[in-house]
C-alpha cells in the first residue's frame, strides 16, 4: 500500500519555485491611510487640537497658518480639528451600521439558504419589501419622527443594509449547502446548529466580510450625503458631510473648505474598497490549485 | 416458496429495503427517481448497484441513509426501520451507516484542517477525551495509508483527488461503522489511482468487517469489488445476481447492452455496433410497463402493458423481464 | 502510414508560468496523423494532453510560451497570422470538447449555432444553411431535426448535445477533427453510440482524427495509432495492436493492468500503480515515471530517456528498461 509522499522529491527540481507578490503597494498604502485615520479619530482627545466647537469670529475663513493648520471655516472653527472629530463620526457610523447589517442580515441569509422552504420565502419577501422603500425617504421619515441623533442615524442605516447582507449570505449558503461536505456532515449525524456553525459559517464569513468592507465605504458616503442635506448628525457635531455642506457656501472664496473634507472622505472610502477587494481575492481557499 | 426478494445465500441481513419509492417535485412535475425497489444485503457482503445516469442509484443510496426521505417503503437496518426514525434516534443510527461520495475534494470542508474533519464524527458522537480522539484519528489515517503527522494540520486543497478520497474513507471509518454506502467513489479519480482506492476499500472491508453497498456506473469496477450486483434502469431494478454469473450470463437485455457497450482495452475485440437505439427516457414521464421497452430489441405489447416483476431465472439470479435472455418465462 | 502527414507536431513544448513556479505542461512532443487515420492520445490528468490539443489549435492561454512547429497541411500554425488561423479553425480544423454543456452557447438555439458556422465558413445563405443544418443533425442521429433547430442546449440530453457539437464540428467538412475526451461525461451506452458515430463520419469523409482520452478501452478498437503521454512527454507511441501486444514502456503496462477487466474474477486485488502522478511544477531530473516504476534503477533517476525506435515500424518508446527486450525488464 502506498504511503503518502508529501516530502519534496530528492531528485531535485529543475526550475525554482517563485511566488508572485500578492499584496501590492497600493494595498499597504490603503492600510496605512486607514490606520492613520483610525488613530487620529481614536486619539483625538489627546492631540493638541483646538476645540472643534470653538468659534473665533475674527478669524473666519482664515487661510492655513501655524495656529490653524488647515485654516478655519465660515464660523471661525478650526478645520483640522473638525476634520478629525468628523472622522470619528464617519467611522462610528461607517462601522457600526454595517455591523448591524452583517449580523442580522448575515444570520437571516444563512438560515434562509440552509433551511429553505417557507422560512426562506418569508425572509426573502420581507427583505424585498424593505428594499422597495426608497432609502432616503425612509431615513428622512425616521429622523423626522425620532429626531436626529447619532444613534438613530446608525440604526436606520444599519437596518437599510440588512437586505444586501442577507442576499450575499443566502447566495453563498445556497451554493455551499448543496456541496457534498455539508451532506457528509448530515450523514454523520451532525445537528443543524453544528452544521451551520462548523461547516457553513467559516465558508460564508469571508465573502460576507469582504462585502462588509464595501458596506463601510458606502455607509460613509451615505452618512456624508445625509449630513450634507442636513439630515444626518445634528449640529454642532462635525462630520465630513456637514463640512462639505457648509463649505458649499464658501466655494468661491475658500474652496478648500469643501474640498478638504471631500478628499479625505474619498481617500478613506477608496482605502476600504481596496482592502476589501484584496482580502476577498486572497482568501479564496483554492489559491494553491493550478 | 419462491422468495420474492432477491436474497443471498446467508440469511443474516444487515439491510433490507422494501418497496422503496422516492419522488421529488421538479417545477410542477414529479421525478420518479426510485419506483418500488426491494433489496437485501447480508452482513459482510458487498452489493454492487450499477446503472447509468438518471437511473436513481445515487438517490437510492441517499434514501437508504434518510438524507432524502422516501415517499413510501421501508428501510430495515439491523431490524429497525430507518424511515420512521427522527432526530436523535436517527442520528445515533447514522453512526453505524456511513457514506462516501463521488467528488472527494468537494466532500471536505475547504476551511477545516484534516485532523478536525476526521475528528468531527467522534465529537458528534460524544467522544469527549481529546487524547483518545487524537489516537483514533491517527490510527484510522495510518490504516488508509496516510502519514498522520504530515496530514493532520493541512487543508484539503493541498491534496490530490486520490489522497482526499483516502481522507474521506478515513472519516467514514473512524466511528467503526458496520455499513458503508460508496456512491461512485472512484469515478472522479484517475485510472492509476482508482485501482489503489479499490484495493484500499477491499482491505478496509476485511479489516473492519464491513458490509458495502457499492454504487457505480462502471461495470468492470463494480464487478471487481462486489459479491452480488444489482442493475437499475430508470428507477427500477432490472436484474440482481452473483457477480460472475450475472456478467457471464446476463438475463436482462439491458444488462447485456451495458456489458456490450464497455470499451475493452484489447485491439482484437471489435466494438460491436450498439444494439439498442436512442436515449434513456426522462424519469419525469417513464414509459408504462417495462421502462426499458423503448430501447429494447425484444419488446412487445406485453412489455408495454405489464410491469415485469423480479423473478428467479437462474440459481440466485433474478431478472425483471418478460423475455429474459436465459430461463425464458 | 499512407501518404504524408496532414498534421505534424514537431518538437512542441509549452511552458506556463504559475504562482507556484514554471509549469512545463508539454515537453518536446512529436506526433503526426495522416488523412483518414485516427490517432489516440492517452494519459491521465496532468499529463499534458489537453495542453497539447490547445497548442495544436493555437488556443493556449496568453501567458503560455510555445516552442516548436505545428505543420498542418503544409502551413506552420504557430507562425500563422490570426486571420488565417481563424479561417482554418472551424473549417479545416475542428474540435469536439468534453462537456457539451459548456462548449455550446447556452443562450443561443442549436439552429443559430449551426447556421452561424455554416454562414461564416462556407458563406451559404440563410435558406441553404438551414437545409444543410437539418441534414447534418439527421446525419448525427438526432431525431426530428427540424424541431431541434429551435431548441436550446439545456433542453437536450447530454448525448444529444454532444451529437450537436459533433454536427457543428463536421459542418464545414474539416480535414482534421480533434475530439478531446468526447465521451468522458457520457453514459457508457451513449459513449458507444457517439464513438460509432465519429468512426462512421471519419470513414465517410476520409478525415484525420485525434481522440484524446484517459480510457485505454476507447482507443483500443477505434484508433490506428496510439501515443501514451506522461508528465508532458510522449512515453510510447505505436500502431494500436503493437501498443497493446508488444508494449515496451512500463507505464503503459501498468496503466493497462490497473484497469478492472470485465472478465476478471471479483475480489482479485488490482495491480495498482503506487504513488501519484507527478507535480508538473516540480519536474524530476530523471524519468518522470521512475518513482512509481517497479523496474526503475539508478540510471532512470538521473537521466531522462529519449524516444527510441523499437524493432517494429512506427513504434517508439522512452525507457531505459523497456519490457520484453534483452536490454530491459523481462515480463
Amino acid at each position: 500500500m502506498a504511503t503518502l509522499e508529501l516530502s519534496v522529491d530528492e531528485a531535485a527540481a529543475v526550475s525554482p519555485v517563485r511566488r508572485t507578490r500578492r499584496l501590492g503597494l497600493l494595498f499597504w498604502i490603503a492600510i496605512g491611510w486607514m490606520t492613520f485615520v483610525f488613530a487620529l479619530a481614536a486619539f483625538a482627545d489627546l492631540l493638541p487640537l483646538p476645540s472643534p466647537f470653538h468659534m473665533d469670529m475674527l478669524e473666519r475663513r482664515a487661510p492655513m497658518s501655524a495656529e490653524h493648520w488647515l485654516g478655519t471655516d465660515g464660523l471661525g472653527r478650526d478645520v483640522l480639528s473638525r476634520l478629525i472629530y468628523g472622522a470619528r463620526i464617519s467611522l462610528i457610523v461607517g462601522l457600526c451600521a454595517p455591523v448591524i447589517g452583517l449580523t442580522i442580515g448575515g444570520a437571516l441569509g444563512i438560515l434562509a439558504g440552509y433551511f429553505r422552504g417557507r422560512f426562506e420565502t418569508l425572509v426573502v419577501g420581507s427583505m424585498d419589501t424593505l428594499l422597495a422603500f426608497p432609502p432616503l425617504i425612509l431615513a428622512l421619515a425616521v429622523t423626522a419622527y425620532l429626531g436626529q441623533s447619532l444613534v438613530n442615524l446608525t440604526a436606520i442605516l444599519g437596518v437599510l443594509g440588512i437586505p444586501a447582507f442577507m442576499r450575499v449570505a443566502r447566495a453563498t449558503t445556497l451554493t455551499l449547502a448543496r456541496r457534498e461536505f455539508v451532506i457528509a456532515a448530515q450523514a454523520l449525524g451532525a445537528s443543524h446548529a453544528r452544521i451551520l456553525l462548523r461547516e457553513l459559517l467559516p465558508n460564508v464569513f469571508l465573502p460576507l466580510f469582504a462585502f462588509f468592507l464595501l458596506g463601510v465605504a458606502i455607509t460613509i458616503v451615505v452618512e456624508g450625503a445625509l449630513s450634507f442635506l442636513g439630515l444626518g448628525v445634528p449640529p454642532p457635531i462635525s462630520s465630513w458631510g456637514i463640512m462639505i455642506g457648509e463649505g458649499r457656501e464658501s466655494l468661491e472664496i475658500a474652496p478648500r473648505l469643501a474640498f478638504i473634507p471631500a478628499v479625505t472622505m474619498f481617500l478613506t472610502v477608496l482605502s476600504f474598497n481596496l482592502v476589501g477587494d484584496t482580502l476577498r481575492a486572497l482568501t479564496d481557499p483554492r489559491q494553491g490549485a493550478l | 416458496m419462491m422468495p420474492s426478494v432477491p436474497q443471498s445465500v446467508s440469511s443474516d441481513f444487515l439491510l433490507r429495503v422494501k418497496n422503496l419509492v422516492v419522488e421529488y417535485p421538479l417545477g410542477n412535475k414529479t421525478v420518479h427517481a426510485v419506483s418500488d425497489v426491494s433489496l437485501d444485503i447480508a452482513r459482510g457482503e458487498t452489493l454492487g448497484l450499477v446503472g447509468e445516469s438518471g437511473c436513481g442509484k445515487s438517490t437510492l443510496g441517499r434514501a437508504v441513509m434518510q438524507l432524502r426521505r422516501p415517499v413510501s417503503g421501508k428501510v430495515l437496518f439491523d431490524g429497525q426501520d430507518l424511515t420512521t426514525m427522527q432526530g436523535d434516534t436517527l442520528r445515533r443510527m447514522r453512526r453505524r451507516v456511513q457514506l462516501i461520495f463521488q467528488d472527494p475534494i468537494a466532500s471536505l470542508n475547504p476551511r477545516r484542517r484534516i485532523g478536525d474533519i476526521i475528528a468531527e464524527p467522534l465529537i458528534i458522537s460524544g467522544v469527549k477525551d481529546s487524547k483518545k480522539r487524537e489516537q483514533l484519528v491517527h490510527d484510522v489515517l495510518a490504516a488508509v495509508g496516510l502519514d498522520p503527522q504530515l496530514v493532520i494540520g493541512r487543508l484539503p486543497h493541498e491534496f490530490s483527488g486520490g489522497q482526499c478520497q483516502r481522507i474521506c474513507i478515513a472519516r467514514a471509518l473512524v466511528l467503526n461503522p458496520e455499513f458503508i454506502i460508496c456512491d461512485e467513489p472512484v469515478s472522479a479519480l484517475d485510472v492509476s489511482i482508482r485501482a489503489q482506492i479499490l484495493n484500499l476499500l477491499e482491505e478496509m472491508k476485511a479489516r473492519y468487517g464491513l458490509t458495502l453497498l457499492f454504487i457505480a456506473h462502471d461495470l468492470a469496477v463494480v464487478k471487481a469489488v462486489s459479491d452480488r450486483v444489482a442493475v437499475m434502469y430508470l428507477g427500477r431494478l432490472c436484474e440482481v445476481g452473483p457477480s460472475e454469473q450475472l456478467f457471464a450470463q446476463p438475463a436482462h437485455p439491458y444488462t447485456a447492452l451495458l456489458i456490450e457497450a464497455i470499451p475493452v482495452p484489447d485491439p482484437d475485440v471489435r466494438p460491436a455496433e450498439s444494439v439498442a437505439v436512442g436515449e434513456p427516457p426522462s424519469p419525469i414521464a417513464p414509459p408504462s410497463g417495462c421502462r426499458f421497452r423503448t430501447r429494447c430489441p425484444r419488446a412487445d405489447q406485453r412489455c408495454s402493458d405489464e410491469v415485469p416483476e423480479l423473478r428467479e431465472v437462474a440459481p440466485a439470479q433474478f431478472a425483471a423481464c418478460h423475455h429474459p435472455l436465459i430461463g425464458a418465462a | 502510414m499512407t501518404g504524408p502527414a496532414l498534421l505534424s507536431v514537431e518538437d512542441v513544448s509549452v511552458n506556463l508560468p504559475t504562482p507556484r513556479g514554471n509549469l512545463r505542461a508539454v515537453d518536446r512532443v512529436d506526433l503526426s496523423v495522416g488523412a483518414g487515420r485516427t490517432l489516440g492520445i492517452v494519459g491521465e490528468s496532468g499529463c499534458g494532453k489537453t495542453m497539447l490539443s490547445r497548442a495544436i489549435l493555437q488556443l493556449l492561454p496568453k501567458k503560455a510560451m510555445l516552442s516548436g512547429r505545428v505543420m498542418f497541411d503544409g502551413e506552420d500554425l504557430v507562425r500563422l497570422d490570426r486571420e488565417r488561423l481563424r479561417k482554418l479553425r472551424g473549417r479545416s480544423l475542428a474540435v469536439v470538447f468534453q462537456d457539451p454543456m459548456t462548449s455550446l452557447n447556452p443562450v443561443l438555439t442549436i439552429g443559430t449555432q449551426l447556421i452561424e458556422t455554416l454562414q461564416e465558413h462556407l458563406e451559404l445563405d440563410g435558406v441553404a444553411a438551414k437545409m444543410r443544418s437539418i441534414e447534418l443533425l439527421a446525419a448525427v442521429g438526432i431525431p426530428a431535426p427540424e424541431q431541434r433547430l429551435a431548441q436550446y442546449p439545456h433542453q437536450l440530453s447530454g448525448g444529444m448535445r454532444q451529437r450537436v457539437a459533433i454536427a457543428i464540428a463536421l459542418s464545414c467538412e474539416p480535414k482534421l477533427l480533434i475530439a478531446d475526451e468526447p465521451t468522458t461525461a457520457l453514459d457508457v451506452t451513449i459513449q458507444a453510440q457517439i464513438l460509432d458515430l465519429l468512426a462512421r463520419e471519419q470513414r465517410r469523409r476520409h478525415m484525420a482524427m485525434i481522440i484524446i482520452t484517459h480510457d485505454l478501452g476507447v482507443v483500443a478498437g477505434r484508433t490506428d495509432e496510439v501515443a501514451v503521454m506522461y508528465a508532458g512527454r510522449v512515453v510510447e507511441r505505436a500502431p494500436t495492436p503493437d501498443l497493446f501486444k508488444k508494449m515496451r514502456m512500463p507505464y503503459t503496462e501498468a496503466l493497462l493492468a490497473a484497469i478492472p477487466k470485465i472478465d476478471a474474477k471479483p475480489h482479485t486485488p488490482l495491480p495498482a500503480i503506487s504513488g501519484r502522478p507527478p507535480d508538473p511544477t516540480r519536474p524530476l531530473k530523471g524519468c518522470s515515471f521512475s518513482p512509481r516504476c517497479k523496474y526503475a534503477w539508478a540510471q532512470c533517476q538521473i537521466e531522462k530517456p529519449r524516444l527510441e525506435d523499437a524493432d517494429s515500424p512506427g513504434h517508439q518508446y522512452a525507457c531505459f528498461r523497456p519490457l520484453n527486450t534483452t536490454a530491459g525488464a523481462l515480463t
